[in-house]
């Protein structure tokens, strides 16, 4: 059987601030790699770099050394325009306030990133319902966010993320802002999309039993280091 | 991001803030309509002065004289000059030539002669003009009382509003009555014997009488076409006029000169032709036939200088609101900025390059410019139209026709809307490229 190459590898990733005249290490020096179809969970206190190392797998912020390579781009060699090809593209985002479009209804909110891709509007339709589907929200199609619960807003946005049939997902503590039966159902359903061949999945959480139950692996950072790398479980 | 997708965000954002963004549509309207109105002003008035002017017949008017007159137009002074023994006369083959010419449509000489008025049995000394037919269209006979001539040979007179006056203080009684024209006919004589051959005989005058009905009293003196048939107070149609063969100013001139005979020859003849743009042509023509042509060309371009530079003044003042409405949209782009923040985060999160998000809040900035520029232009429509409408019922009141001072053509329609899309865009770079600088981790963490 042939080994697959990794989806996302970092090496010696570092990002520092300046913040007066002294340097934050927000991440420090940081080396990993997530092989594909893997579902990593990167844990860690808060301020302990785990949501800037997600943004520099996201291409949302640029390493000051080291490399970061996802499927098989390098992006720090990237250009602004690249970067956002990539963010369109590669990977798809969750956020912890879900951070839906309160005027579009869930139908636009998902359609967003197809429109971003320029698709085809003959072909945007289907791609939404699809998307929707997957997260058991077409009933919902024609309402605003809103008119939702938390863990439904949280799961229309997982179907934003997916509408672009992204290689990656990367969740920035998607259970964070819910109760703990509604974070379930949500790692529930990143689970069940992981099943999908290929679909890589690094979610930054601080909640350890959620993660142990549904991550494949459990890194831990700690002052912008990465203070465990995790084994396989 | 595709251009129908550009706008179906930009519109979406627009009504998110529809109060903020209507009222800064609204300045632009302002601001439009400020220009349009000073324009349509502008535009108006030149329009209504060349009217005017073109139906003087003063820009498509050649005034045509013999080389023998030493009062032609141009050429120096008088004294300097000295006639061309060979010039050839203006006579009616020459005017028949003439009026053969391409382009030309109306030859007239021109008619003015010393007459005595009898009306209500008492005596008028007054001057008498003959008036071609298109000079009804000249504009100097509008809001006359009466009517015009009812025929180019009407045995018929219009009357100066002043020398009515003196006929009857109340003017308008005098519509429809009679009057007796009393004036000094010329008869030529027979050549007398030991004369050289090409010399005439001298004329002389006999006295006769014309019955003429009082059609209409005009308010100015109608003086279309320079050199042409102003300076009248009585005033009948020029081809009566001329078979009155009145005695005029000219014929002692002239005999004095030799010219004179029984064959009628002008001392100047007013040619018109079909526009201004014919007559430097028609005027070269006119010169290669042995005459000498002048022509108000000069004045005409300077009109069209002077308001061009009139046109442009009330644009720059007409821009300064507009000037104002841009900083409204800066400021109000600006907030939407600090407001959609966020959101901003989120479209470079999922994936909108920098170029995207400066083309939303350019299309933003573009559609304030397009309905700002379209009520605008209705705005400053509505006011030339008020405009026009205040200034026509003071001239009512005053007894003086209506005009149309303001005008808004299609080109200034789809130049005010074009040029506030324009000012609208430019000021919408400064807020379009700061909002594509955001930088997302930043703009994401912002609450």
């Amino acid at each position: 059987m042939t080994q697959l190459p990794p989806a996302i590898q970092l090496a010696s990733v570092s990002r520092h601030y300046l913040m007066g005249e002294s340097v934050i290490r927000a991440v420090n020096d940081v080396s990993l790699k997530v092989p594909t179809g893997e579902f990593l969970a990167l844990l860690g206190s808060s301020g302990s770099g785990k949501s800037t190392l997600l943004n520099l797998i996201a291409g949302l912020d640029r390493p000051s050394s080291g490399s970061v390579i996802a499927e098989g781009q390098d992006l720090s060699k990237m250009s602004a325009l690249e970067l956002a090809r990539y963010r369109r593209q590669t990977v798809g985002m969750v956020f912890q306030s879900f951070n839906l479009l309160p005027r579009m209804t869930l139908e636009e909110n998902v359609e967003l990133p197809l429109r971003l891709a320029e698709v085809d509007r003959s072909e945007r339709a289907a791609r939404v319902r699809e998307a929707l589907e997957r997260v058991r929200l077409e009933k919902r199609i024609g309402h605003r966010p809103s008119e939702l619960s938390g863990g439904e807003q949280q799961r229309t946005a997982i179907a934003r993320a997916l509408v672009n049939r992204p290689k990656i997902l990367l969740a920035d503590e998607p259970t964070g802002n819910l109760d703990s039966a509604t974070g379930e159902s949500i790692l529930t359903l990143l689970r069940e999309i992981q099943k999908n061949p290929g679909m890589t999945i690094v979610m930054v959480t601080h909640e350890r039993t959620l993660a142990e139950r549904f991550a494949d692996r459990l890194a831990v950072m700690g002052d912008g280091k990465l203070v465990s790398n995790g084994d396989r479980r | 991001m595709k251009l129908h997708d550009l706008s179906d965000l930009a519109f979406r954002n627009l009504r998110e803030a529809v109060l903020r963004n209507s009222l800064t549509t609204l300045g632009v309207a302002v601001g439009v309509a400020s220009l349009v109105a000073m324009l349509s002003l502008g535009v108006g008035l030149q329009q209504l002065a060349s009217s005017r002017l073109a139906k003087s017949g003063l820009f498509d008017s050649i005034f045509v004289t013999p080389k023998t007159n030493l009062r032609r137009p141009g050429g120096g002074p008088p004294a300097t000059r000295t006639p061309d023994a060979k010039a050839r006369p203006l006579d009616a083959d020459a005017r028949t030539e003439i009026s053969r010419l391409p382009n030309v449509i109306e030859v007239y000489p021109q008619i003015r002669f010393f007459t005595e008025v009898r009306y209500d049995g008492k005596p008028f000394a007054t001057m008498v003009a003959g008036m071609p037919e298109s000079s009804k269209a000249s504009g100097a006979f509008d809001g006359m009382q009466g009517s015009f001539f009812s025929s180019p040979n009407a045995d018929e007179a219009i009357l100066q509003a002043e020398f009515a006056k003196e006929l009857n203080p109340q003017t308008a009684s005098l519509i429809g009555k009679d009057l007796v024209l009393r004036y000094a006919e010329r008869q030529s004589l027979p050549a007398q014997p030991g004369d050289p051959a090409e010399n005439s005989g001298g004329f002389s005058v006999v006295p006769r009488e014309k019955h003429l009905r009082i059609m209409g009293v005009v308010e100015t003196e109608p003086a279309s076409g320079f050199g042409g048939f102003g300076t009248g107070r009585l005033l009948i149609p020029l081809p009566l006029a001329e078979t009155l063969r009145a005695a005029q100013v000219n014929d002692l001139r002239d005999i004095l000169r030799d010219s004179s005979s029984d064959k009628p020859a002008y001392s100047s003849l007013t040619v018109r032709v079909k526009s201004p743009s014919l007559v430097e042509t028609t005027e070269a023509k006119l010169k290669e036939l042995g005459f000498s042509a002048f022509s108000l060309l000069d004045a005409s371009k300077s009109l069209r200088i002077f308001f061009s530079v009139f046109d442009l003044l009330l644009g720059i003042f007409g821009s300064l609101a507009l000037a104002v409405a841009t900083l409204g949209i800066i400021n109000t782009l600006v907030m939407a900025i600090l407001e959609r923040r966020r959101e901003i985060g989120v479209l470079k999160a999922l994936g909108a390059a920098d170029r995207d998000v400066k083309e939303l809040f350019f299309v933003e900035a573009g559609v304030m410019g397009l309905f700002g520029g379209m009520l605008g232009t209705l705005l400053g429509w509505l006011i030339g139209r008020s405009l026009t409408l205040g200034t026509n019922l003071y001239l009512h009141r005053q007894n003086l026709p209506g005009v149309d001072i303001s005008s808004v053509p299609w080109w200034l329609v789809l130049g005010a809307i074009g040029f506030a899309v324009l000012v609208s865009l430019a000021a919408g770079l400064y807020p379009a490229s700061r909002a594509a600088r955001l930088d997302p981790v930043q703009a994401l963490r912002y609450e």
